[in-house]
């Protein structure tokens, strides 16, 4: 059934809804509450295609799922895993010394193209932490004390040496604009589990180097309806975009106005027979709903202050901690993915200082979240990535490091995978990713298979053939699956 | 490699016929049609490995290849003994095609049988429809001459015909000048353009009307958000930082092409080689300014390289697309999987824009500055002060006040040269090496040097072959006879500006897995009438404008309904959702605050707070336009690639940072949010209000009904029914009550956005605003937002 679902070929269709009277090509991601407006009453014709709209592309889905959600906590500018997750010793050995031509020779390099390159060593001390002794860098504290939790990934691969097509190759397994991003497949193949938010929501915040620009296509639905489109939340102003009511228009002339508005829709609908209508009408009652339930959503009064002080934050101040206790409130609502960027990690110069000032903002917070949702029996259920979109090279750029994609590294926790173990590792100069190397693509398969997707299933057409996230690549690692 | 030869087809005709009843044949007795019916089964099913892309497979077999198909898997004439019917057939799962590993889903009993019979009716291959030359078919004769006035009328009702379904009655005249405006001009109907229609409906007042719209300086804005997605037009770079740059010199070009109805194939060799005429003038300098409309970086420590070759592929990309409806994009690391193009065309492609002159990395600098007449004469004066305040300061002891003075003047020019409008145009330089880069890579030199050339497959079989040395050789290929690409690409396009999709659904891909035309001997008669006008853009509208099938109702009944969900057949028009620059567009025309200025520098609407706060290198401040410039027409907002005004992106607006054929139509909480909350239309509401209050004076009465009548005239362009008057009736009743309690809240909501406080007392400040939630009603409505 999910297959052809999938394949079938009215779906070419579906990606151009294109006259209204097009009630087979309508999905609405309010599949179950269109239904339930039946008063809106377009006749049985409609009634029964409205009964057949999905919220799930992948129904059922392809195989047992570990994990609903995803929480994605990207380290915006390319954290060093030298001074992270990837002790290497020999590289403080050889600190100061020429980087060996055999590690660097026909390699891409970014900024420090044509210099002479010089060994950095380690510029923190490591140590091994939890039972499971994983070896972490000693600035991040918080997580090497969930450590038994993690499982550290140290042999990942990416395409792309600079920022915004690293994204953007992070985000949609392509370099090229205009693919859908993780998020919205996602959505798009699992449905929403709420109907009073965005089924994918982008949270930002900033601190501890130079912020990179963060392009919206991260989150968008590219070829994908727009409706799976993530939805960032602003810092300023109402966190959902047009969510607060004019000036001197309060709760109930709002309701007013909608509720007008969908009887003069009704009205129009009856009259000429256009179930596009109730699609309408279904989206104003959820606007109302997500207008209604945001400063729920944001009013984190009710967060005692213990959990306040685990995240270190107050709640709601545009902090990456701020961020990490907005996203445990969402996952709570029913959020599908979740995505953190903090933009604070593009360390070209004073890599040392500059880690320990993003760790400042970020390693609390990180490790309060898995912690959180383990005490509220939410990790099983949700997985938790931390990584950047590159990591930087083992040569020192001044007293930094410049952009590296041959081998970097990452954590997960919770939703299916193997707690306390690491996966993978780079040479003995964290150069190269050497064994288990895990490219993106095989992130986004492996992500996809703890959701209970088949990568190379999810598909939708565009430009002639069926797309997808891993494009023609990936390949689920089942090493790491608990 | 050698270059497949898509005339190599062995093309043999049997007897087209464009008339069954399904788009794929249904398992009766109805001719089997080689490009219609089966290229596509085998396209999606087998092509991925028995394809042009010989990459990689360790398979003898091509099946887009006649005479490979029959050495190895068809015998023609006998299904049965087809190694192809048996694999397809197979219980065995590890002979069965396509194997499961594939993961490509196998084919249904219709797609077997369609198999079946084209292999016993003789496995004939005929050249896919779109590489066919162009040959202007005759429209049928018709069951209902009257009807079909004139050949599209008669090729559409030739479909309907044979599936006895009626065509549905004409719109009513109130709804087919509300479309007619809306689909020529972007804007609803203005009174005064369509009053001699609607009072006298007609043939006549009708064609009048069509053409006073195509007259419009606002035709050309509504064909430019058409062609804008198309070529990627925005004022920003897109990568990274995505800083600004100028080019809405090059826009208000394409709004004035089209105004100006130039031809198509002008308008096409301008863009591409505008630079290059011999009779190259401002203007087509101007319009050469397509080839720098790409994403360009100027990310610290991005490698020219890398970024050669990103652009590269950017440029075929969007010229392959958008003129030739193909995906060639797919070619760049291996030869096509569905389409006879290799990666060698994709890199000749590619070195047919190597003169094209810019930086890999870095501020893509503004190259063509023009300025007015006025500022010509200022700059040559300063020029002229300079020059004497120059002599002044030489000397051994020139005075403070001479080296002043040059300063000064010297700090005037600086100025004035900063307001000059400037534009990124094409520059030819020396041409670059371009390479086939194995599998794509950048990094990898052994790749064979290549020349400009057209795709192999355009390549006459025999006789002289088609030069191509350089972008103006490239684009007079583009609009010859020898491309029947171009003319069908552009005139499904035409057609979705009529009817909101294309006679092929898949307007970027032409190519074997894109979809089948609909009507493909209209597709071709509208493709060859436009090449035989003179490639008149106009002329083409009006013909469908003119079309019965164009004039007919949107409204649907059960029948239509269950025969024709989709309405392939067009047995009525289509009814949809306005294009984003569209919904507000409207909004401000029926509010009275539009301000029709054609072209000039981009606009900034409100925006909500903190939306470009990811903006960095430099960080930016979005600043909304004061004054008139808050209310221009959508297409000229300010196109900010990474974060383009959330507004528009509710709709559907494409960031362009691809080329984009056809928009998603999409209907989603978030544009509810839009038009209740955005300033735009709430302001919008204020200037309807004070219009249906009569501020300025207005005829539309005192009493509630009479000016809910007016605002529904206005707003819908129709009068309004008894339960509609009720309904805004409640609101209005409903919320005097609530501002009269509250005053301060009504003023608050009447000082939206430019408004001026509210001079009234408190009561008439209840009463606007009362009639201001009604007016909010109004404008969300979806029929506001629906062309029917």
């Amino acid at each position: 059934m999910s297959n052809r679902k999938i394949f079938s070929p009215t779906s070419v269709e579906n990606a151009e809804p294109m006259a209204t009277g097009n009630l087979v090509a309508r999905r609405t991601f309010l599949g179950r509450s269109v239904v339930s407006l039946g008063a809106v009453a377009l006749g049985t014709l409609s009634q029964q295609r409205w009964a057949c709209a999905a919220s799930a592309q992948v129904d059922p889905l392809h195989q047992m799922p570990r994990a609903k959600r995803v929480i994605f906590l990207c380290m915006a500018g390319g954290p060093s895993h030298l001074e992270t997750l990837d002790y290497k010793p020999k590289l403080a050995e050889l600190n100061g010394q020429p980087m060996p031509a055999s590690f660097t020779q026909g390699q891409p390099i970014a900024q420090l193209q044509g210099q002479n390159l010089k060994c950095l060593g380690p510029q923190h001390p490591f140590g091994r932490f939890g039972q499971s002794g994983q070896q972490i860098c000693q600035v991040f504290r918080h997580i090497a004390g969930i450590a038994d939790e993690l499982c550290i990934v140290r042999s990942l691969r990416t395409e792309q040496i600079n920022h915004d097509p690293a994204h953007t190759f992070m985000n949609t397994g392509s370099a090229i604009s205009g693919r859908p991003s993780m998020g919205a497949w996602i959505v798009y193949g699992l449905g929403r589990m709420t109907d009073d938010l965005p089924g994918f929501v982008v949270l930002t915040s900033s601190g501890g180097g130079q912020d990179q620009p963060i392009a919206a296509r991260q989150w968008h639905s590219g070829f994908l309806p727009s409706q799976y489109q993530g939805v960032q939340f602003q810092s300023v102003g109402s966190p959902v975009l047009y969510s607060s009511r004019p000036r001197g228009v309060d709760e109930s002339d709002q309701r007013t106005v909608v509720d007008a508005v969908t009887s003069l829709n009704q009205l129009y609908g009856q009259e000429h027979h256009d179930a596009e209508v109730a699609t309408r009408i279904a989206q104003y009652e959820m606007a109302f709903r997500m207008q209604a339930s945001v400063p729920g959503l944001m009013d984190f009064s009710d967060e005692p202050q213990s959990i306040l002080d685990m995240y270190g934050t107050r709640g709601g101040d545009g902090s990456f901690a701020g961020n990490c206790l907005l996203a445990r409130r969402l996952a709570e609502r029913g959020v599908r993915f979740i995505q953190l960027y903090h933009r604070g990690w593009d360390h070209h110069g004073g890599v040392k200082q500059g880690v320990e000032v993003a760790a400042g903002h970020v390693d609390r917070a990180s490790a309060a979240l898995v912690q959180d949702l383990k005490q509220r029996g939410m990790l099983d259920d949700t997985l938790v990535i931390w990584t950047g979109e590159f990591g930087r090279t083992p040569m020192a750029q001044g007293n930094g490091r410049d952009h590296h994609i041959k081998g970097f590294s990452m954590w997960m926790a919770g939703g299916g995978v193997r707690a306390g173990t690491s996966y993978g590792a780079t040479d003995d100069l964290g150069y190269n990713a050497v064994e288990n190397v895990f490219h993106v693509h095989d992130l986004h398969a492996t992500m996809l298979h703890l959701l209970g997707i088949d990568h190379e299933r999810l598909t939708f057409p565009f430009q002639g053939r069926e797309y997808r996230l891993t494009d023609v690549a990936g390949k689920v690692v089942h090493d790491i699956l608990a | 490699m050698k270059a497949v030869h898509l005339f190599c087809f062995v093309a043999v005709s049997i007897g087209c016929s464009f008339t069954s009843s399904s788009r794929g044949a249904a398992p009766d007795a109805s001719p089997i049609d080689f490009a219609r019916d089966v290229r596509p089964i085998l396209s999606k099913h087998c092509f991925a490995c028995h394809g042009p892309d010989r990459n990689g497979q360790d398979t003898e077999l091509r099946l887009d290849v006649r005479d490979s198909a029959l050495e190895h898997a068809i015998q023609p004439n006998s299904a049965e003994s087809s190694e192809l019917m048996q694999r397809i057939t197979a219980d065995d799962a590890e002979l069965r095609m396509p194997p499961a590993t594939s993961k490509i889903p196998p084919l249904n009993d219709q797609q077997i049988d369609v198999l079946r019979r084209w292999i016993d009716g003789g496995a004939a291959y005929t050249t896919h429809w779109a590489y066919r030359p162009i040959q202007k078919p005759n429209p049928p004769v018709v069951d209902d001459v009257a009807w079909a006035r004139n050949p599209i009328d008669a090729f559409v009702r030739a479909e309907n015909a044979l599936r006895q379904v009626e065509q549905a009655a004409p719109a009513d005249a109130h709804v087919l000048a509300r479309r007619i405006s809306l689909d020529l001009l972007g804007l609803p109907p203005d009174r005064q353009t369509v009053d001699d229609y609607i009072r006298q409906p007609s043939d006549a007042t009708y064609e009048q009307l069509v053409d006073s719209l195509l007259a419009s300086p606002h035709f050309g804005e509504r064909m430019a958000v058409l062609w804008l997605d198309l070529v990627r037009f925005a004022d920003t770079c897109g990568y990274h930082g995505d800083q600004h740059r100028e080019l809405d010199v090059y826009r208000d070009y394409v709004i004035d092409s089209f105004n100006h109805n130039r031809p198509f194939d002008q308008f096409t060799i301008q863009q591409l080689a505008g630079d290059l005429l011999p009779d190259a003038s401002t203007e087509t300098q101007i319009a050469s300014g397509y080839n720098r409309l790409l994403q360009t970086t100027e990310e610290g420590g991005a490698q020219p390289k890398e970024y050669r070759a990103i652009y590269d592929a950017d440029r075929v990309r969007n010229v392959s697309t958008v003129w030739l409806g193909t995906t060639l994009g797919c070619a760049q690391c291996h030869d096509h999987k569905f389409d006879p193009f290799t990666t060698r065309d994709f890199y000749r492609m590619a070195a047919v824009f190597a003169d094209v002159g810019e930086v890999e990395v870095g501020r893509q600098v503004e190259n063509l500055e023009l300025p007015t007449d006025e500022q010509r004469q200022e700059m040559a004066r300063l020029n002229d002060a300079i020059a004497i305040a120059k002599q002044a300061t030489v000397g051994d002891s020139p005075s403070e006040a001479a080296q002043q003075r040059l300063k000064e003047l010297e700090g005037e020019l600086g100025k004035l040269r900063a307001t000059i409008r400037k534009t990124l145009v094409t520059q030819a330089v020396p041409r670059r090496t371009t390479r086939i880069l194995p599998r794509g890579n950048w990094l990898d030199e052994s790749g064979e040097v290549v020349d400009a050339a057209i795709p192999a497959v355009f390549q006459p079989v025999t006789g002289e072959q088609i030069e191509c040395n350089s972008r103006l050789d490239f684009a007079r290929w583009l609009v010859s006879d020898g491309n029947p690409l171009t003319p069908r690409v552009f005139v499904n396009h035409l057609w979705r500006v009529m009817f909101g999709t294309g006679l092929v659904t898949t307007a970027e891909d032409f190519g074997a897995q894109g979809s089948y035309p609909t009507h493909p001997m209209l597709l071709d008669w509208l493709a060859g009438e436009f090449r035989d006008s003179g490639w008149n853009v106009k002329h083409l509208l009006k013909l469908i404008a003119m079309s019965r099938v164009y004039q007919q109702s949107s409204d649907i009944d059960a029948l239509s309904l269950q025969h024709d969900p989709f309405n392939r057949w067009l047995n009525r028009q289509h009814r949809y959702r306005l294009e984003a620059e569209f919904v507000r567009d409207n909004a401000l025309a029926v509010s009275g605050l539009l301000k029709p200025e054609i072209g000039g520098a981009s606009v900034k609407p409100y925006q909500p707070d903190g939306y470009w706060a990811q903006l960095n290198f430099p960080k930016r401040t979005y600043r909304a336009d004061d004054g008139d410039r808050q209310y221009r027409r959508g297409l000229y907002t300010y196109w900010c690639r990474t974060f383009l005004h959330p507004s528009l992106v509710a709709f559907d607006a494409p960031s362009r940072e691809e080329c984009t054929a056809r928009r998603t139509r999409s209907n989603t909480p978030l544009q509810a949010l839009v038009l209740l909350n955005d300033p735009s239309y709430v302001e919008a509401a204020r200037a309807l209000t004070d219009l249906v209050l009569g501020d300025p004076p207005t005829q539309n009465g005192e009493d509630d009904h009479a000016r809910i009548k007016w605002a529904f005239e206005r707003v819908l362009f129709r009068a309004a029914t008894p339960p509609e008057l009720e309904v805004v009736q409640r609101v209005l009743n409903e919320q005097r009550a609530r501002y009269r309690s509250s005053p301060g809240d009504a003023r608050s909501l009447l000082r939206v956005g430019q408004q001026p406080d509210f001079k009234g007392d408190d009561l008439a400040a209840a009463e606007a605003a009362a009639w201001m939630s009604a007016m909010r009603v109004m404008l969300n409505l979806h029929e506001t937002i629906t062309r029917s």
